[in-house]
This record gives structure tokens, sequence and C-alpha cells, in this order.
């Protein structure tokens, strides 16, 4: 408990820092980023006049002070160009939602197709189902992701006759999204099933077991299924905390209205409100999708205790 | 019936011819004593072995060395030139590929081909370039922080705050600060791709810092630096040739990725992330959707080449998978 209460408050810390050198490096953008277009028409008065109602113009630790005040509050603040004096809660809320439908649907798309080609690799080790899938694997790590996600845009839409864009009515238009997005993450779960099976199939215990007479099925289910499911369980809440960012490509490709583009948009039009917000929120998810990992981890595997005490070292 | 000896004494049954000095043989010894073993070698001769790495290592010599000799052939066109027809005097805008133009020209005409074999090079120099600097930062670092103990609570700190800024704010505001060109996108990169270097290069060092003849090493006096250069680092290299084969294709997909959010290379340099963007606003024609379709080719030709390659030969350098 004690470990989990100096973790949580280092990682606080952490979070602190992060925040303020990414409100630092906002305030070094140039001023003219405020303004949109219009920025050659104004004079020197009616640019300050709105430096200063946006309080850029007070020195830096005021404005840090201010920052740290309000977020205490639990106060975001208001967008500055994105959608400007609208809070930010509110356009967070639908997009994050959105991003997360997809990217649970992928996850669970991705699970089931991973880990069976990943068993079917390793069941069939330097046969064809072996190579077929390494070749896939190869493909999705290797290739940027953009150049397939384009050329399943306009092959799969002409050849399956599926929508090309994003429509919330129709719920053949999620098929495409969901399969771009689960590509990569396929490769990674059969990689990773395949070499673990691969290595786990070789040790005492699961001979030992063969010994004792068990049927392969069960030595499957009860000792090395679940052994997998050790660091799988570390790794699954941070992936699915992560799916609220959403994914730049295919949210922009089939305008589906998530978070995916929002944290570049908002740096580029130095919405400097909205992107702390962001960059606050996705580094947390960070640190807490590891720390439940961690918990989830030692919940599952009573062999894993995370204090350091009485480690070798 | 066998007829048994009988033996009197135990003596008598020892043959003494077996307790006479040996002369000293050369041959006789290095028979026994000598190995050929040669780590590159050996490391070659297992590389060899795989067919497929073998076959994509010569595709890509050949492509890298045509890349690069590619304008100093004669008859290739430029580029950045603008190729306008003579007999109506308006640009070749749009045109399929065909004898003149092989690859076709773009929406302002200008040649595809050429455009993609300079964009191919912009994109390659960025990706070694990036993933030289990895690996001497990612290294120097990993090696410190993994074998000075002192060191170890700082640059975890370090490394915590700096994992926890999203990639994507880092590369879009350094882009952003500094000008738009080919060496902001390598320092913006090297920025962010350093870290996991370290960590990885750490973590191998923990495992093996303790072991015995490190220890031993030590113990006689080694200075630091010469432990980690010659003890540590030898084991791994296998793993850091493979992160620097796979920082050439994850360096071109982020060029890729900033020029798609309009954050890339100016659009006067060709590069294989412009080429891809002027592409993809294309493809909704599918008579000019070759325009997408070679830079596709290439990028997948180099990513995948240099990622198989570098996979197989971080097997191969593994000593373990030596005969």
């Amino acid at each position: 408990m004690k470990y989990y209460v100096t973790r949580l408050f280092r990682s606080f810390l952490t979070l602190m820092i992060v925040i303020t050198i990414v409100f630092l490096l906002m305030r070094m953008m140039p001023i003219e980023g405020y303004f949109g277009s219009g920025f050659d028409k104004l004079d020197a008065g009616q640019i300050e006049a709105k430096l200063k109602n946006l309080g850029l113009l007070d020195p830096l630790p005021v404005q840090l002070k201010n920052f740290y005040i309000n977020l205490l509050k639990g106060d975001f603040g208001k967008s500055i160009t994105y959608r400007p004096k609208v809070d930010i809660t509110k356009i967070l809320g639908d997009k994050l939602i959105t991003s997360l439908r997809f990217g649970v649907a992928s996850l669970i798309v991705s699970l089931i197709l991973g880990l069976s080609l990943g068993i079917l690799m390793a069941r069939y080790k330097g046969k064809f189902w072996d190579k077929l899938g390494t070749c896939y694997v190869v493909g999705a790590n290797a290739v940027p992701a953009v150049i397939y996600y384009l050329l399943i845009q306009v092959f799969f839409t002409d050849i399956f006759k599926l929508p090309l864009l994003f429509d919330k009515s129709d719920p053949k238009s999620w098929i495409l999204p969901i399969l771009c997005l689960s590509l990569v993450n396929i490769a990674y779960y059969a990689m990773w099933i395949r070499r673990y099976m691969v290595d786990e199939l070789n040790k005492d215990y699961v001979r030992l077991a063969r010994a004792k007479g068990l049927k392969n099925k069960s030595i499957m289910i009860r000792h090395v299924m679940r052994n997998a499911f050790v660091p799988m369980a570390q790794y699954l809440p941070a992936s699915i905390l992560y799916t609220v960012a959403g994914s730049i490509y295919v949210e922009s490709l089939f305008s589906i209205p998530g978070t995916g583009g929002l944290l570049v948009t908002a740096i580029q039009r130095q919405d400097n409100t909205l992107v702390q917000a962001l960059v606050l929120l996705y580094s947390s998810i960070g640190i807490l999708g590891l720390m439940l990992g961690d918990i989830l981890m030692a919940a599952f595997d009573p062999r894993i205790k995370l204090s350091n005490k009485g480690g070798s070292r | 019936m066998t007829s048994k000896k009988i033996i009197n004494k135990m003596t008598d049954s020892i043959d003494p011819s077996l307790f006479e000095f040996a002369d000293y043989d050369e041959s006789k010894s290095e028979l026994t004593g000598y190995s050929n073993y040669s780590f590159w070698r050996s490391t070659f001769q297992v590389f060899m072995k795989n067919k497929a790495a073998v076959a994509l290592l010569i595709l890509i010599t050949v492509v890298v060395l045509f890349m690069v000799i590619q304008p100093y052939i004669p008859g290739q066109k430029s580029p950045t030139q603008i190729y306008i027809n003579p007999e109506t005097n308006l640009q070749y805008r749009n045109v399929q590929p065909n004898g003149e133009f092989w690859f076709g020209t773009n929406s302002i005409g200008q040649d595809l081909w050429a455009r993609v074999w300079s964009g191919a090079r912009t994109s390659l120099f960025i990706g070694v370039a990036v993933g030289l600097f990895e690996a001497v930062v990612g290294i120097t670092i990993g090696a410190l922080w993994g074998y000075v103990r002192r060191l170890d609570a700082i640059i975890t700190e370090i490394y915590n705050v700096w994992d926890n800024i999203p990639t994507t704010v880092v590369l879009i505001i350094l882009t952003y600060i500094m000008k738009p060109s080919i060496s902001t996108i390598i320092f913006a990169m090297c920025m962010t791709g350093w870290l996991q270097m370290a960590r990885f290069v750490r973590n191998l060092i923990m495992i093996i810092r303790d072991r015995e003849y490190n220890l031993a090493s030590r113990c006689l006096g080694t200075p630091t630096s010469r432990i980690i250069a010659k003890n540590l680092l030898p084991y791994l290299v296998s793993v850091i040739m493979l992160r620097m084969a796979l920082a050439i294709p994850a360096a071109i997909g982020n060029e890729v990725f900033l020029s798609y959010i309009g954050m890339g290379l100016p659009l006067d340099v060709p590069s294989l992330g412009n080429l891809v963007n002027e592409g993809r606003a294309l493809i909704m024609d599918p008579n000019q959707r070759y325009q997408l379709l070679f830079p596709a080719v290439v990028i997948s030709v180099v990513t995948i080449s240099f990622y198989v390659i570098g996979n197989v030969f971080a097997d191969s350098a593994d000593p373990r998978n030596h005969v």
C-alpha cells in the first residue's frame, strides 16, 4: 500500500514537471499564431489588448501561478482559438467517447484475431502459416501506416462497396476504420503470443505436465495460457486507456469526430489551454495505465511483489 | 569357455607403456585447443542462410546504388523543374506514365520518376542520420545510466519526464519553432528517438553488469569506461544493430507523418512524405492513383528491406545462434 502511495506521489511530481515544460514550450511560439489570418490588419494596440486579455503579457511565473491555481480548482479554462471561449471539457467530452468506442472495438478485434493468428503460427512453426503470418507482421510494422490505410480506403470501398467516410447512422461505416485501427495491433499480439508460446512450450513445467499425461489441450489452457495472461494483464489497461487519444490518420481519413488530430490542430493554432489539457490528460493516462497494469499483474501472479523489500537487488 | 588369465599381483595388469611421458607435438595440441571461431564470419554465415534476407539485401543495395547515381545518369529529368508542352505551351499536368515520363507527372507538371528517386534520397538520408545519432547518444547515455549507479536515479527521473511528453508535441513544437528544413526534421526526430535506445541499452547493461567476469575486472582495477567498452558493449552489438536498422523505417514513417499533418519539409524539397501527400490529394480519381502508388511502392521496398535485414542480422549477430 505504501508503495502505491509513494509511487502515486512521484508520478504526480513527474506530471507537474511535464505540464510545466509543455506550458513553457507553448509560450515560445510566435505571437502571430494567436490571431489567425487577420494578423496583418491589426494595429499594435489591438494586438496588445488581445494578448492582455489572454493573460499572455504577464510575466511567465505569474502565468504559471494562475495556471496552477485554476488547475487545482479543476478548471481547465476555455479554448483560445480552436473553438474560442468554449470550455475545454465540453470540447473534449464527445470526442473522447467517440475515440474510445473505436479504440475499444478495434482492441477487441485485434485481440481475437491477433491471438488466434499467433497461436496458429506457433502451432505450425516454420510451415506455411508461420511464414504467411511473418510476412504480414513485417509488412504491418515496417511500412508507414498511412500508406496501407490509404490503399485500404481506396480499394476496399470499391471492392466491398463500403462507405468511404464515417457516418453515425450507418453501422457499415464502422468496418473500415476499425479494420485500419486493428492492423498494427493484430501484428503486435500475433508476434507476441507466437514468441511466448514457442519459448514456453520448451520449459520444464510443460514437460512435466506432458509427462504426467495431461492432454495437449489442458496443458495449453491450464498452464501455458494462464501464464500468458500475466504480461498481458500489465499491458492491457494502458492500451485501453490510450485509445482515447485516437488515431490521427484513421480519424482524419474517415472523417471521424474523435480526438485523433486534436492535439496537432491545437498546437498548430496555438490553443494553449487545449494543448495543456490534452497533454495533462495523455500523460496521466500513461502513468495511470502503467500503474493499473502493475496492480493487475501482481493480482494475477502471486509471485510478483512490487515493493523493493527482500528483492535480490 | 574363455581362458582366464590369472593375475598374481595387481601391478602386473597395468600396461607400463601408458605411463611414459608423451613428446610435445604442436599439431596434435592444436587439434583440441584451437578453434577457428570468428564472430563476424559466423555472423556472416548465419546471415547468408536466410534466403529472403539475402534477396532483400541485394535488392536494397541495388536500389540505394541506383538512388545515388540516378542524377548523374545522362537524360534524367530534374525533380523540381516544371515541364511545358512545346506544342500547346501548357504544363504537362497529371500525364499518365508513358515513354517520356516513366512514372507520369504530378499536378503541376514535374517528372514523378525523378521526384520519387530524389525523395527517396532525402528520406533515406534523414533515416540514416537519425539512426546514427540515436545509436551514439542512446548508447552513451544508456551505458552510463545502466552502469553508473549514482546517475541511475537522476537519469531515470529525466527519462520519466521526457517520456511522458507526447512525441507529437515535441516533434510539432520543434518544427514550429525552427524553420522547416531537413536539419530541423532530423533534429526533432533525434530529440525524441534516443530515449528508446537509451532505455534498451540500460536494461541490457543492468542484466550483465554484475556477472562474475565484470566483478573480476572491477576488482583488478579496470576503469569504468574500459569495462563498458570492452566487456559490455560487444554483448550489445546485435541489439544495437537491430535498433539502428529499425530507426530507418521509423524515421521514414515519422517524416511521412509530419508531412501528413502539414509540418513536414517545405514543398519544394521532394521527399517521400511530400510525394505521398501529393498523391493522397488525387486518390479519388482512379486515373491519378499512380501518383500515390509509385511513392508507396518505393517506401514499402525500402522500409521492409531495412526491417527484415535488421532483424535477421540481429539474429545472426547473436552468438547463441552461431554453430
